[in-house]
């Protein structure tokens, strides 16, 4: 490797890992957190068989589903202004990965709590708990555990899937990396810098989903 | 105490309860027998709402219910008189032992802690599980998952547990360590409504037989009259039948 190469690596890597900090790992953290508060009520509607609530929660899982997030990205962010819609680049990311990421982690849930055996749900109501209860003391702590690795494999797709917040100028990792390919024609080792650096990111979420899971384990397999 | 009349109850076209009348005195053992399909377990759960039935009354401590019109309230106050014991246990899983015995008495009596713990220990040791307070379910043998079952329903001082076929779940060796833990209870004078196939408990624990086939109660006796002098040609088939079986066995 020439040295001229290998300072380019050198500089740029904190170049990199800086908006990697301070946007790609926000920007992961918060859509996932709000892809879990819908996840979670989403599946609830459908599990309670909640009327009207039910239809849109299939409603809405099938149009995120099935539509490529990077058009979704596009709608909001380029499409909507037309309506008088204008959402900045960071939030409006935020937005987009949140519902999409949300319609998945929904149907995660929903499989986790329908596999929470029924009757638990029938002695909660014999000793006299009522349904919210039940449900948030007993089950689902319990789809938790069952939707925890799943969810992990979400939130591992969900980082590699933040670079594509570059295609709407945010500018997180993917985007630092290619302004510095642009200014030195480096393009295979940058972008090979910048994979190790995704790898590292998620090196670390999969430690910890280990870590967690050990704990979660603690009353057993079930 | 508890007297259940005329009540109904169909899955679509399929009439499973045809019009079952019940009494319950305090301090009775009444056991519910019948072939499999008889309405029998039907029957228990429409009686603490885990099915809605279609039409019935019940006069519970003295006061009326319509069985097919039960207000959500009613339900709940109902339910906090009651317990209910499951043929698959139906543990909290993520629960120990010790914890599936207070949840009720914390969540949905509002028992300060430190007291809903005491007795908490206090039924699993009536329930000889007192070296088993910290365990999982998953942790535990079937027999002991029932014995935790029993007294998560014993500490909520209950006028009256439900047992839906307690012992069908369990291996041939560990049924005894059940029906010992009822037979007890038996013997302090608590009040139970038992589903089961267990003749031996039926002829030797229970004061009470209600024989069920198809929806409808075929005879209903002292336990003693039932076993040595059915009046029903098709109970004395039934106890014959049972019997020549634990003979075999």
């Amino acid at each position: 490797m020439s040295e001229r190469l290998a300072q380019i690596l050198l500089d740029s890597f904190s170049k990199i890992l800086i908006p990697g900090l301070t946007v790609t790992i926000p920007l992961t953290v918060i859509a996932f957190s709000c892809a879990l508060v819908i996840a979670v009520f989403t599946a609830m509607v459908q599990v309670a068989n909640v009327r009207g609530l039910k239809q849109l929660a299939r409603f809405y899982i099938w149009v995120f589903r099935g539509t490529p997030v990077l058009v979704q990205l596009f709608v909001v962010f380029f499409g909507l202004p037309k309506l008088g819609v204008l959402i900045d680049p960071f939030p409006c990311a935020v937005l987009v990965f949140s519902i999409n990421e949300g319609a998945y982690c929904a149907e995660t849930m929903r499989a986790a709590l329908e596999s929470v055996p029924r009757g638990q749900m029938e002695a909660g109501y014999c000793v006299g708990m009522s349904y919210f209860q039940i449900m948030r003391r007993i089950v689902l702590p319990q789809a938790f555990r069952t939707a925890f690795p799943p969810l992990s494999n979400s939130l591992i797709a969900l980082v590699k899937d933040t670079s594509l917040a570059a295609t709407i100028t945010v500018s997180e990792m993917f985007m630092a990396t290619q302004r510095i390919v642009a200014r030195t024609y480096e393009p295979l080792a940058l972008y090979i810098e910048l994979a190790l650096i995704y790898l590292l990111f998620c090196t670390v979420l999969t430690r910890l989903q280990a870590v967690v899971e050990k704990k979660l384990n603690a009353y057993g397999v079930y | 105490m508890l007297e259940i009349k005329q009540i109904h109850k169909a899955f679509g076209s399929l009439e499973v309860l045809k019009g079952v009348d019940l009494n319950v005195e305090k301090g009775d053992v009444v056991a519910v027998l019948g072939p499999s399909g008889s309405g029998k377990t039907t029957l228990l759960r429409c009686i603490n709402f885990l099915e809605t039935a279609d039409s019935g009354r019940m006069i519970f401590d003295g006061e009326q219910f319509d069985l097919g019109h039960m207000s959500k309230k009613d339900i709940a106050r109902l339910r906090k008189k009651t317990a209910f014991v499951f043929q698959s246990y139906n543990l909290f899983r993520n629960k120990t032992a010790l914890q599936n015995v207070t949840e009720g008495l914390i969540v949905a009596r509002r028992t300060p802690k430190t007291e809903a713990m005491e007795i908490g220990r206090r039924m699993l040791d009536k329930v000889g599980l007192s070296d088993r307070y910290d365990y999982y379910p998953n942790q535990l043998s079937g027999g002991q998952q029932q014995r935790v079952a029993i007294a998560r329903a014993l500490a909520t001082n209950p006028e009256i547990i439900f047992f839906d076929e307690p012992t069908s779940a369990l291996d041939p060796e560990l049924i005894g360590e059940v029906l010992g833990v009822m037979q007890q209870l038996a013997r302090e004078g608590m009040t139970m409504l038992v589903v089961t196939h267990e003749i031996s408990f039926a002829r030797d624990v229970s004061n009470k037989v209600v024989f069920m086939e198809h929806g409808v109660v075929v005879e209903a006796e002292s336990s003693k009259d039932f076993f040595e002098h059915p009046r029903q040609p098709r109970s004395r088939e039934f106890i014959q039948n049972v019997l020549n079986r634990a003979q075999g066995a």
